[in-house]
């Protein structure tokens, strides 16, 4: 028999990013706000000191950081035909475990997504019909506007120190950023990382194809930083170490140095770390919750913790999966496609290849986390096509930071034996002098993309696990294809000694790394019965659940998630803080 | 020969660059001592393999040390014998299934009870093949193996899949030889010095700056226990 616990006003799962900002924005109120985090506390100065985090085997191969598949992990398969299988290890994605969550072993690359993804059906719509959308195709608008959203972006890059160049302030285009951004307001904190050899040698050659390269904006500090609310970030040392990795300078815009100390200076909010949280309780009716069930890890006890109003902040995916466990919602299937929670499922694609120049060197291990120079041709472009292409969506192109870390990072050209003395001399040779160019590419829902609970495999405390079913479909290979194309023809304009194969993923494994950008499950949407929240990220059926995260995106983008992840976060916290708490209901 | 100088540009400081065979040499005072010697978890037989199949990976040439000498078969005997190879973070319920190769590894063995029945295993196989054991074979029949092991064409004769073997095998070599050398691999972070990483760093800020030309960043490699 769980232990009840003595209420508080609000409930928060997880301390990472959003649950960082919500505790934030909602700590001044004054109410009692108790964050249950399932993994344990992190600081940088007993975690992330030199020279123990400089550990590619413990932290890039091993996982230290991130979420223990043990304990919990989620079933897979491509298609409903299949039979789902545990994901044993992690491999494809790595979320985050822990205080700071996955915004602790982030690299930093902060994107404010626009109306061309926050619109993305009426404006396919608009450009080239009804028809263009595939009937597999749930597409939808996000049912907010960049309009909306640009105060809370600007918040975040502000908050977590993000170094970049606006290229459209207030509506005028800026000389060396991105001349499809949409308009902010002011400009980055912090000016641009330093560009590497290598990004500057994919710059020129894209320029003069006609491309329009610029720095990616990224939560790397290129100098010393003080944000709003007084927290100090170092200067980013291009040290190699970044994702995968926590920060010994501080220099990556992190939750644990940033919104969560701010939030816990207020005494009424609580961290308890160790927190397991099994489900939302709810009502006889079920539609209110009254608080969470929880186990306390380092006792195994069983506790309730009743609360007024309950934040879902895990990572998208645990979101999803708490949703289901707890009966928020009517769960998706995709046999007659009634149901919300669990659909549009989406990853990210994309394209990538190598290119070899003999006798050059790019020192690959002078590396920021999310730095590097990157085109939005095919992604932001108001004049970017897509008709004869025949795909929704876009991608980006981009020299990054390949870190150098040589467990992994180990390039040689094309038909190299994979041990041996000549595999020696090809790696000792090219170590150096390779260089990557990688495409990452848009996901749109689909019909057969879904998650749900699996009907078999169980979790460390008896819960089914979460059942994943996915693989890119028609779209997503056509947008691959074409990327694959495009990194070839400025790889082979860059007139390397060796040209690499472009290459691009036609179905989906789970086990080389690919990207931790899972989206969708628990979508945002204007109205309900297409969407599991409302536009402020309100449960349609349970008004006094709010799901902040990746899970609440529609599709997914070219673009790494964390910026709208964030800006959704601080519009939500602003929201309850503002409406909510005085008069709580449907927000509208 | 150094490591540094085959690397296509000048040598590493002398004092770290001369990786070759035995304890290792000429390590900086700083440095730890390296892992003692013994092995923890491999037996005999299981010992012979591993080392055979680091020195075959990593043969004695004019960049490193083989693959024993390096401290691979080491590492390979501590990664087996701690957490990892007892299948930490691994999931480890049933029921079991191969299913898909998109849907990953699917056994139910730990990391250390996958390479002791792959083992055992490819040593029948290459009995029956050959008339020895792996360790005993001639460089191009260990070659030949490997290359079957690696295409999952081997069938070994318990049924074990071919290439979750040669894979663990594979990742746990280039582990071995890459990863920092406190876990008893890279002595004298040799296989550091033969691509040119510098190891640990700490400030890099300058670098980024001063290296936007093409050249080559000339470091000598620090590693964890250089730093601490």
């Amino acid at each position: 028999m769980a232990r009840r616990l003595p209420a508080v006003d609000i409930v928060i799962v997880g301390m990472g990013w959003t649950g960082g900002i919500a505790a934030r924005e909602l700590g001044p109120t004054g109410l009692k706000i108790c964050v249950l985090e399932r993994g344990g506390p992190r600081s940088t100065e007993e975690d992330f000191s030199i020279p123990t985090i400089r550990d590619e085997l413990r932290f890039a191969q091993r996982h230290d950081l991130m979420a223990d598949t043990a304990k919990d992990t989620v079933t897979v398969r491509n298609t409903l035909a299949e039979t789902a299988l545990p994901m044993r290890r992690l491999g494809s994605f790595l979320p985050g475990e822990g205080v700071g969550g996955a915004g602790v072993h982030w690299n930093g690359t902060t994107w404010r997504w626009g109306d061309n993804d926050l619109k993305v059906r009426s404006r396919t719509e608009a450009a080239h019909g009804r028809g263009f959308i595939p009937k597999d195709m749930p597409l939808r608008d996000w049912g907010v506007s960049y309009a909306e959203l640009e105060p809370y972006y600007d918040r975040f890059e502000y908050v977590a120190g993000v170094s970049g160049k606006a290229g459209n302030l207030q509506g005028k285009i800026q000389p060396d950023g991105n001349p499809f951004e949409a308009p902010r307001a002011r400009d980055y904190p912090l000016p641009p990382l330093v560009e590497s050899y290598g990004a500057a040698k994919f710059a020129k050659v894209a320029s003069e194809m006609g491309y329009h390269p610029f720095l990616r904006p990224a939560a790397n500090a290129s100098k010393p930083y003080v944000n709003p609310d007084g927290a100090r970030l170092g200067q980013c040392q291009y040290c190699g170490f970044c994702e995968r990795f926590g920060c010994e300078s501080n220099a990556k815009g992190s939750p644990h140095i940033t919104v969560i100390p701010t939030a816990l200076k207020n005494p009424n909010v609580e961290l308890r770390t160790w927190s397991w949280v099994q489900k939302v309780m709810l009502d006889k009716a079920g539609k209110k919750a009254t608080g969470v069930a929880y186990v306390n890890v380092l006792t195994g006890e069983e506790l309730e913790q009743p609360a007024d109003l309950v934040l879902l902040c895990a990572y998208g995916l645990s979101n999803v999966h708490l949703m289901l466990l707890s009966g928020i919602g009517r769960p998706y299937d995709p046999l007659t496609g009634r149901g919300v929670v669990g659909s549009h499922y989406a990853y990210q694609g994309g394209a990538g290849m190598q290119l070899f120049f003999e006798g050059e060197s790019f020192n690959p291990f002078i590396a920021t986390g999310g730095g590097g120079t990157l085109i939005d041709d095919f992604h932001l472009d108001p004049h970017f096509d897509r008709g004869p292409l025949g795909y929704i969506g876009g991608y980006t192109v981009a020299v990054g930071s390949p870190s150098g870390r040589p467990i992994s990072y180990r390039p040689t050209p094309p038909g190299t034996p994979r041990w041996g003395s000549e595999w020696k001399r090809s790696t000792a040779k090219w170590y150096q002098s390779t260089l990557s160019i990688g495409a990452s590419g848009a996901v749109m829902p689909n019909r057969g993309n879904y998650l749900d609970l699996d009907p078999t495999y169980r979790n460390r405390f008896g819960q089914p696990l979460m059942r994943m079913t996915f693989d890119f479909k028609d779209n997503d290979v056509r947008l691959g294809r074409h990327a694959a194309e495009v990194c070839g023809a400025i790889g082979k304009a860059m007139k390397p000694s060796i040209l690499g194969q472009p290459a691009f993923r036609t179905n989906w494994s789970v086990v080389p790394y690919q990207s931790t950008h899972n989206t969708g499950g628990a979508i945002m949407g204007a109205e309900p019965g297409t969407s599991a929240v409302n536009t402020w990220l309100q449960s349609w059926d349970v008004t006094n659940v709010f799901v902040l995260g990746a899970s609440a995106f529609p599709h997914n983008s070219a673009y790494n998630p964390t910026g709208p992840v964030a800006a959704l976060a601080f519009r939500t916290a602003g929201a309850i803080r503002d409406r909510y708490l005085k008069r709580p209901g449907m927000l509208t | 020969m150094s490591a540094g100088a085959i690397a296509g540009a000048a040598a590493a400081p002398t004092a770290q660059a001369q990786p070759s065979a035995g304890p290792a040499p000429g390590v900086a005072p700083a440095a730890a001592a390296p892992a003692p010697a013994g092995y923890e978890f491999l037996k005999p037989a299981e010992a012979a393999f591993v080392e055979a199949v680091a020195n075959h990976m990593i043969p004695a040439d004019e960049l490193t040390p083989g693959g024993v000498d390096l401290g691979v078969a080491l590492y390979v005997d501590r990664a087996l014998a701690g957490g990892w190879g007892k299948g930490e973070r691994l999931y480890v319920q049933g029921p079991w299934a191969q299913g898909t190769a998109n849907q990953g590894y699917q056994l139910a063995l730990t990391p250390a009870e996958l390479y002791r029945a792959g083992v055992a295993q490819s040593n029948a196989y290459c009995r029956k093949t050959w008339g020895r054991s792996f360790d005993r074979l001639s460089d191009n029949q260990k070659e030949d193996f490997l290359q079957g092991l690696s295409r999952g064409q081997v069938a070994l004769p318990g049924g074990l899949p071919a290439a979750a073997f040669f894979d663990i095998v594979y990742q746990t070599v280039m582990e071995g030889m890459f990863a920092d050398p406190i876990y008893g691999g890279n002595r004298g972070k040799a296989a550091w010095k033969m691509i040119g990483f510098p190891g640990v760093m700490a400030n890099n800020a300058a670098n980024a700056r001063a290296y936007r030309d093409g050249r080559r960043l000339q470091a000598k490699p620090l590693s964890i226990a250089d730093m601490s």
